[in-house]
């Protein structure tokens, strides 16, 4: 690690991945963009920026033999990148898609082999660990064939690698992705959140000129819409010893919603207007709409003033005229579907509709029951205004009486490209700010939004050897240990279930939360599981601190540890209490501390499903 | 085909033959090797054949991937088993440098003609579906139809042409401005119409820049199904 000659940023994406990189030895190099070999056709490797974050399985009579073959890998039978979408857009049973957000959701065994979910038997089967693996492995076998060529100093797993997340996973989820990177041969690496990777790239393009663009006192708030996820953080401007000082002070849920679902959007309302004309499509019509459709709406957002684009669906067959359907995505139906329908103007008290219950959607994604950006927005603002106070963040002075006024607004992510969409939510994210007094918020100017997060996790491998500011933060969320309150036993009443915080809010990386003074009675030899509980909004939570009431707390895997026979007899009780950790490269440890001080991990334990 | 070649047909060849050997050094030194070669490996016909006729712009086109190794001008390898692209025009009064062809080869590896160029094609027609709009009748639609569908013929074959070739006009100029074609111009790059007399530097109007290939980057062609210039599809 001592030797790495390169920061390398990974930008894990739902359905794209990049990898950015920059020479360590060399001050002030930029970051510069690695274009991923991959299959971009059948017996044809091209590189390129970003690598959808894919896996197609073929049917053993699928290809012709070769076709398949990577300049590293001559016998590969899984496709990862674009080939992998095109084909699994004709043949979704044989696609894993959405692998990232399969990762962090706590309704599944996120270890087992489950997708893709609701394919026929046949197709082999992988775990959203795994498929995550996949993605990962390629980069580094892409990386270490075009740049190593066999020498392990330039190996992929021998560079300073930054693997980010989005903000909103957490625990569990963060540690299935550092395991997932060592399975893909990654060993050493460091997670950042996605929003601070884009704020260290704004940074970096800067140069010094990023001081003179924000003030003590500002806030900035990381707006990413990417392909899949739409992610918020809010980071604060503070002085710090007189010096200007960056913290990341609130991070929003994880929402699955995303610029694929615009672009779905807009299929299905050209798909409505062809069939009230009485033409019916068919999956691969729709397919092929879809695709018409996301040109059509680059051109309507490059060109202002055209009104109306025309949309083609070419006929199947070999007839392109006999069997083309023609229509037209018009500039009404444009900003009607995407503009007011994913980015309404909504008072700052909007609420998003309720999240459905993950129980009730075991097979499914948890996809955002509510598409309205700006109302998640809203809500994000909202619930953290009612814990940012001066006692839980000292030394800030945040704005806004009902929600946090933002001060500058920084994009990310493909969809924010589009000057209307970014129009708006600064449009309306003023109009909020402005009816309680405060002064409209300013956009700070971003380079290639759906690369910056990726250059910005290869600017933070230069930040962590010292060089250039670092965002401060900690763990964007406390944990808690749930416990089952001993009483009578009532028929249709659970247990009432007290939560015991373990890890607070912001905890540094490399840092030990302290002992909580409550201990738990664990039989030797005996698995002890316990429910396991985060809250992004609980500041003044200390160790110790007890919840009473677990619904105000969102739930994950369950915890659990055995302690070794060794540490007293079979069936004996030891008292011992949770520690938790946050290591160096960002993932949360806990582990039982018995009173001589031995201590032995406690694991996340995926697969008791949570609320089925 | 090749000895099918009268006398009468041979005497003019060799007369022609015999002025371009004089007159064009490149012409003389491709002879000259074919000669070399036969010589070398009397039982064996040389792979490459004389001079590629005028020779492409200079820095022309050369292809990432590894060339056949070498293509006749004017391929007339006979009887193989698919070729869909059949050159092939042999037979004809002796025109240009047309040198001797060597007797029927007994079994020249299988390998399609003009394999790259029926690559081409079938990237041409899966990306931008061009055969299919030049197979397609176009009586019974609609300009507006036609016009569509070229929408999705123009959007992929850009694409193609963009990813596999970098081009350049071959005069910056705009198109009306005045410009000198100098003296030892390659006819190639430069096609003169109107009132040619005289002789170089010429002055005239730019009808149209011209293109040049700055390089190519044909994928390789897949080892099996080089004949296929879209594969049927079945729906299951």
């Amino acid at each position: 690690m001592k030797l790495a000659k390169y920061a390398v940023g990974i930008d894990l994406g739902t359905t794209n991945t990049a990898l950015s990189f920059l020479p360590l030895g060399e001050e002030g190099a930029a970051p510069e963009v690695f274009g991923v070999p991959q299959l971009v056709h059948p017996g044809e490797v091209q590189p390129r920026p970003l690598l959808p974050s894919f896996l197609y399985r073929p049917h053993p009579t699928e290809f012709a033999k070769g076709a398949l073959a990577l300049p590293w890998d001559p016998e590969a039978a899984d496709v990862v990148g674009e080939l992998a979408r095109g084909r699994g857009a004709e043949t979704p049973v044989r696609l894993v898609s959405s692998a990232k957000s399969w990762l962090s959701h706590p309704g599944i065994d996120r270890r087992a082999a489950a997708l893709p979910v609701g394919s026929p038997e046949e197709v082999p089967r992988i775990s959203p660990l795994d498929a995550s693996a996949r993605t990962l492995g390629h980069l580094r076998a892409a990386w270490d064939a075009e740049v190593a060529k066999g020498d392990p100093a330039l190996a992929l797993a021998n560079q300073e690698v930054t693997l980010t997340v989005p903000a909103s996973f957490d625990a569990v989820a963060r540690e299935l992705t550092v395991e997932a990177a060592r399975q893909a041969g990654l060993l050493e690496l460091t997670l950042l959140e996605e929003p601070q990777a884009a704020l260290y790239a704004w940074v970096e393009a800067m140069g010094d000129g990023w001081r003179k663009q924000v003030k003590p006192g500002d806030l900035i708030l990381v707006c990413d819409v990417g392909g899949g996820t739409t992610d918020f953080s809010l980071i604060a401007v503070a002085d710090r010893d007189g010096a200007l000082a960056l913290e990341r002070v609130a991070v929003g849920d994880h929402i699955l919603l995303g610029g694929d679902n615009m672009d779905l959007a807009l299929a299905y309302a050209l798909q409505r207007k062809l069939a009230e004309a009485g033409r019916q499509l068919d999956r691969w019509q729709l397919q092929a709409l879809t695709h018409g459709a996301r040109a059509a709406k680059e051109a309507l957002f490059g060109a202002p003033a055209l009104a109306a684009s025309p949309v083609t669906v070419p006929g199947r067959g070999s007839s392109l005229m006999g069997g083309a359907i023609r229509t037209e995505l018009t500039r009404e139906e444009l900003e009607g579907t995407l503009v007011d329908g994913f980015f309404p103007r909504v008072p700052a008290s909007a609420k998003p509709a309720s999240q459905r219950r993950t129980a009730l959607t075991t097979l499914g994604l948890p996809y955002a029951a509510d598409a309205a950006v700006t109302r998640h927005l809203a809500d994000f603002l909202t619930r953290h205004r009612e814990s940012l106070g001066e006692a839980s963040a000292p030394g800030l002075k945040l704005a806004g009486r009902a929600f946090l006024h933002p001060t500058a607004i920084l994009f990310n992510g493909g969809v924010m490209k589009a000057r209307e969409l970014a129009g708006r939510v600064v449009e309306v994210v003023s109009g909020w700010v402005e009816e309680e007094g405060g002064a409209a918020p300013r956009v700070l100017p971003g380079g290639d939004l759906d690369l910056a997060v990726a250059k910005g996790a290869a600017a933070y491998g230069r930040v962590r050897r010292g060089k250039g500011i670092r965002i401060r933060g900690g763990t964007a969320r406390a944990y808690y240990v749930g416990f089952e309150l001993a009483m009578p036993a009532v028929p249709g009443m659970a247990p009432p279930v007290e939560a015991l915080c373990v890890a607070p809010m912001g905890m540094e990386e490399g840092t030990r939360a302290d002992l909580p003074a409550r201990e738990l009675g664990l039989v030797v030899g005996e698995p002890a599981r316990f429910r396991f509980f985060a809250s992004s909004t609980r500041r003044q939570d200390q160790v110790g601190t007890v919840v009473e009431r677990e619904a105000e707390l969102e739930e994950l895997a369950p915890i659990e540890t055995t302690l070794p026979a060794g540490s007293g007899a079979a069936g004996q009780v030891v008292p011992v209490r949770l520690r938790a950790h946050v290591t160096e490269i960002g993932t949360l440890e806990l582990e039982a501390v018995e009173q001589g001080g031995e201590a032995w991990k406690v694991e996340f334990n995926l697969r008791e499903q949570v609320g089925a | 085909m090749d000895q099918a070649l009268s006398f009468w047909q041979r005497l003019a060849l060799a007369f022609i033959a015999f002025f371009y050997a004089l007159s064009d050094r490149r012409f003389a030194g491709a002879v000259d090797v074919w000669r070399e070669e036969r010589r070398a490996h009397p039982d064996r016909p040389p792979a490459s054949l004389g001079p590629s006729a005028p020779k492409p712009p200079a820095e022309a086109a050369k292809p990432s991937t590894p060339p056949p190794a070498a293509r006749p001008a004017a391929p007339a390898k006979a009887a193989e088993p698919p070729k869909p692209a059949a050159p092939a025009k042999a037979a004809e009064p002796p025109k240009a440098p047309e040198p001797v062809k060597p007797v029927e080869a007994p079994k020249p590896p299988p390998r399609p003609d003009g394999e790259e160029a029926l690559h081409l094609l079938t990237l041409l027609q899966r990306d931008g579906r061009l055969v299919d709009f030049c197979s397609e009748e176009l009586a019974g639609f609609s300009d507006a139809e036609i016009g569509a569908a070229a929408r999705t013929v123009h959007a992929g074959c850009k694409r193609a042409i963009e990813t596999y070739f970098r081009l350049e006009p071959i005069y910056r100029e705009a198109e009306g401005a005045s410009v000198t074609v100098a003296p030892g111009f390659d006819a190639a790059q430069v096609r003169l119409t109107g009132n040619v007399v005289g002789s170089p530097p010429f002055k005239g109007a730019l009808r149209h820049h011209g293109w040049r290939a700055l390089s190519v980057k044909l994928p390789t062609a897949p080892p099996a199904g080089r004949e296929v210039v879209a594969p049927a599809e079945v729906e299951l």
